[in-house]
């Protein structure tokens, strides 16, 4: 029955949650409420987790809930079920698309709305870089941050070939060395 | 090497890397499907971030499902959004079940304070990528700031920024007889 009410319950966040990583949470609060899976304190510490493990941190949550609800199992379970609402719309939507490509009023349609991603996207992530770079309590700038943004920056210009991976791990080699 | 094999590994190695939302998987989306695997242009891709950030569900899985559906219809979709979350199953399992054990290690704050720094970097060269290729003129580039305004400081929704960006481009381009297209 708790594999039921796991589906149910992942779907839903699945199908209503609109929007970046934590979009999930207020559905996730409201579970703690209804079920004896997770406290509040735990959930606290599964977001904390699922920021710094690899992974879409609305996937690491949905695993991590489903896991404190009804183990490995669960973990699958919820997970799976978080996913089939989004695969379903955007199946929907593409094939849409598909059909209406050449409709001027998806053309124009996309004009502004190329340009409106680009900014929304350097808004979200105008938070990770002020967190990164600078101390939030006194917004001082953390100075081996920035210089290392500033190289980063520099060389993934410069070097066009290089993978995203090698950058991400040798910066957080370095961040070990640095105690950045 | 079928294509649903190719979408799976291939996402799997982006749900492995991405440390934070959706928007820290963009430099891998645009290595590995826009220049490696030629699946979407870099302009394609935009419109598959800006559907994903105003339709249900976790954004990069909307993303993984669009890039997946276009290249081998539902079953692609399925098995590049089942590639993405594996990484996450596998690891939040394994972690979840060790973690009474686990203590601070402050090493591992400091990795991911570097990984956190080199994350920016990468995305703040993607959105510029991302403005060069999708940025058609003057207005384009003022419609950008101020939805990064809106975005930033005003905390708006997605949804409206997306609604409203598609109807303006619509009345625009129509008042100008797409001239400019």
């Amino acid at each position: 029955m708790t594999y039921l009410i796991l589906i149910y319950e992942f779907f839903k966040t699945g199908l209503f949650a609109i929007g970046g990583g934590l979009a999930t949470l207020p559905f996730l609060r409201d579970m703690t409420f209804h079920h004896p899976w997770f406290s509040m304190e735990e959930l606290l510490n599964m977001i904390a987790v699922s920021e710094s493990t690899p992974g879409p941190i609305g996937i690491n949550m949905a695993t991590y809930a489903g896991f404190k609800a009804a183990g490995a199992f669960g973990g699958v379970l919820a997970t799976l079920s978080i996913i089939t609402p989004s695969i379903a719309i955007i199946v929907i939507i593409a094939s849409a698309m598909e059909r209406f490509k050449d409709s001027v009023l998806i053309q124009r349609g996309f004009y502004l709305l190329r340009a409106a991603t680009a900014g929304l996207i350097a808004g979200a992530v105008f938070e990770v870089i002020l967190v990164s770079l600078f101390n939030m309590e006194s917004f001082a700038p953390r100075w081996p941050a920035v210089i290392l943004f500033a190289v980063l920056v520099f060389l993934i210009k410069r070097f066009p070939k290089v993978h995203p991976i090698a950058f991400i791990v040798a910066s957080g080699v370095l961040g070990v060395l640095l105690k950045l | 090497m079928t294509i649903y094999w190719d979408l799976l590994s291939t996402f799997f190695k982006m749900g492995l890397f991405t440390f934070g939302g959706g928007y820290a998987m963009l430099p891998l989306l645009q290595r590995e499907v826009v220049e490696k695997k030629k699946w979407a242009t870099e302009a394609e891709l935009m419109d598959y971030y800006a559907i994903g950030q105003s339709t249900p569900g976790i954004i990069a899985v909307n993303t993984a499902s669009f890039v997946g559906y276009f290249q081998g219809g539902l079953l692609g979709a399925i098995a590049a959004t089942i590639g993405l979350v594996l990484p996450s199953i596998m690891i939040i399992l394994v972690v979840a079940s060790v973690l009474h054990q686990l203590t601070d290690f402050a090493w591992l704050d400091h990795a991911f304070a570097g990984i956190r720094v080199a994350v920016s970097a990468l995305v703040s060269f993607s959105v510029y990528k991302l403005g060069k290729a999708g940025i058609a003129d003057t207005f384009g580039l003022v419609w950008a700031l101020l939805t990064f305004a809106a975005i930033a400081f005003l905390k708006l929704s997605p949804i409206w920024i997306v609604a409203v960006s598609f109807v303006l481009g619509n009345v625009l381009r129509r008042r100008e007889g797409d001239r400019a297209s």
